[in-house]
């Protein structure tokens, strides 16, 4: 048995993960969120993005924790901040990693995109030009 | 307030066709609230703001951050959703078969970061049952004519990205 570990921001970031749901079927998913999206089962981590230091630590803390929880065999994230640290301290453990930026991403990598790549070892955008810019994998986009 | 508040708040309660507005939960966008609050003050038809963060509309029916099965329900009951250009809402408007009108953010007027909201908007626009208002001066009209609702079902190309990740994760 997979354990996958699929963490977002809320709003759009959340809304595509769980678009993303089938692809867990067969592994143990457990979800996680920095918002609030009103489901106990999904795990809670601090927001922050990458330009506030100090709320930046309290994710980090939170990941740290999550992690330890959950034990991932591998890490799904579509972004935002909370998802890049989730996922770089993943791969420091040895977790398999698949980022998959925003689709709302039309013409670059998002920041946290680019701060994913060296410790992703899928790492996805949703429009084909950026895949031709940055060297990401295409294989589709939820809109 | 304008007296046609009084008006729109007589409709709190009616079923009828309702307008939704939201502009997600992050961040505040007066230049299209406000728009919206002039537009709905003369007019008859419901409609139901989401705020992101306190914008003080008297008046109306207007929420800071609704759960997000209140959303999802205010989703449903309208007829067409206004909305900043953030993928949560062009994303639940499709699940629920709604038309969307998206007004693009602005990062000149500090509306967001950076202008990424205008690039979400060029590449969707054209999209089956869903408008983009360049300026809010374009909403009127966008919402006197009829538009199509989005196609519903399943996207092709959602399912390839679905079946990428799988393969990845199954490996």
């Amino acid at each position: 048995m997979v354990y996958v570990l699929a963490v977002s921001s809320g709003g759009g970031h959340w809304q595509q993960l769980r678009l993303l749901s089938k692809a867990f079927d067969g592994a143990k998913v457990t979800y996680a969120c920095s918002a609030d999206v009103g489901d106990e089962t999904v795990l809670q981590l601090p927001d922050c993005n990458l330009k506030t230091p100090f709320r930046l630590v309290r994710t980090l803390i939170g990941a740290c924790q999550i992690l330890w929880r959950v034990r991932p065999d591998v890490i799904v994230s579509t972004g935002a901040a909370p998802g890049v640290l989730v996922l770089i301290l993943g791969k420091c453990v040895g977790c398999r990693t698949v980022w998959i930026d925003s689709v709302a991403n039309v013409q670059r990598m998002s920041l946290s995109g680019r701060v994913a790549r060296r410790f992703s070892d899928l790492w996805m955008t949703q429009w084909k030009p950026v895949a031709l810019k940055t060297g990401a994998t295409y294989a589709g986009a939820v809109l | 307030m304008e007296t046609g508040g009084a008006e729109n708040r007589r409709n709190l309660c009616g079923r009828g066709p309702m307008i939704f507005v939201t502009v997600g939960t992050q961040l505040p966008f007066p230049r299209l609230v406000d728009f919206m609050a002039r537009w709905a003050s003369v007019k008859t038809e419901r409609v139901v703001f989401q705020t992101g963060q306190a914008h003080g509309l008297v008046g109306f029916e207007a929420h800071g951050d609704l759960p997000i099965r209140r959303f999802e329900q205010t989703v449903d009951d309208a007829r067409i959703i206004v909305s900043h250009a953030g993928i949560g809402t062009v994303l639940a408007a499709q699940f629920a078969g709604k038309p969307i009108i998206i007004v693009p953010r602005r990062a000149a007027l500090a509306e967001h970061r950076n202008n990424h909201q205008c690039a979400t908007a060029q590449a969707l626009e054209g999209r089956a049952g869903l408008r983009v208002a360049w300026e809010v001066e374009d909403l009127p009209p966008l919402l006197a004519s009829a538009c199509e609702v989005p196609q519903h079902g399943t996207n092709p190309r959602c399912d390839s990205l679905v079946d990428r990740v799988r393969s990845f994760v199954s490996a």
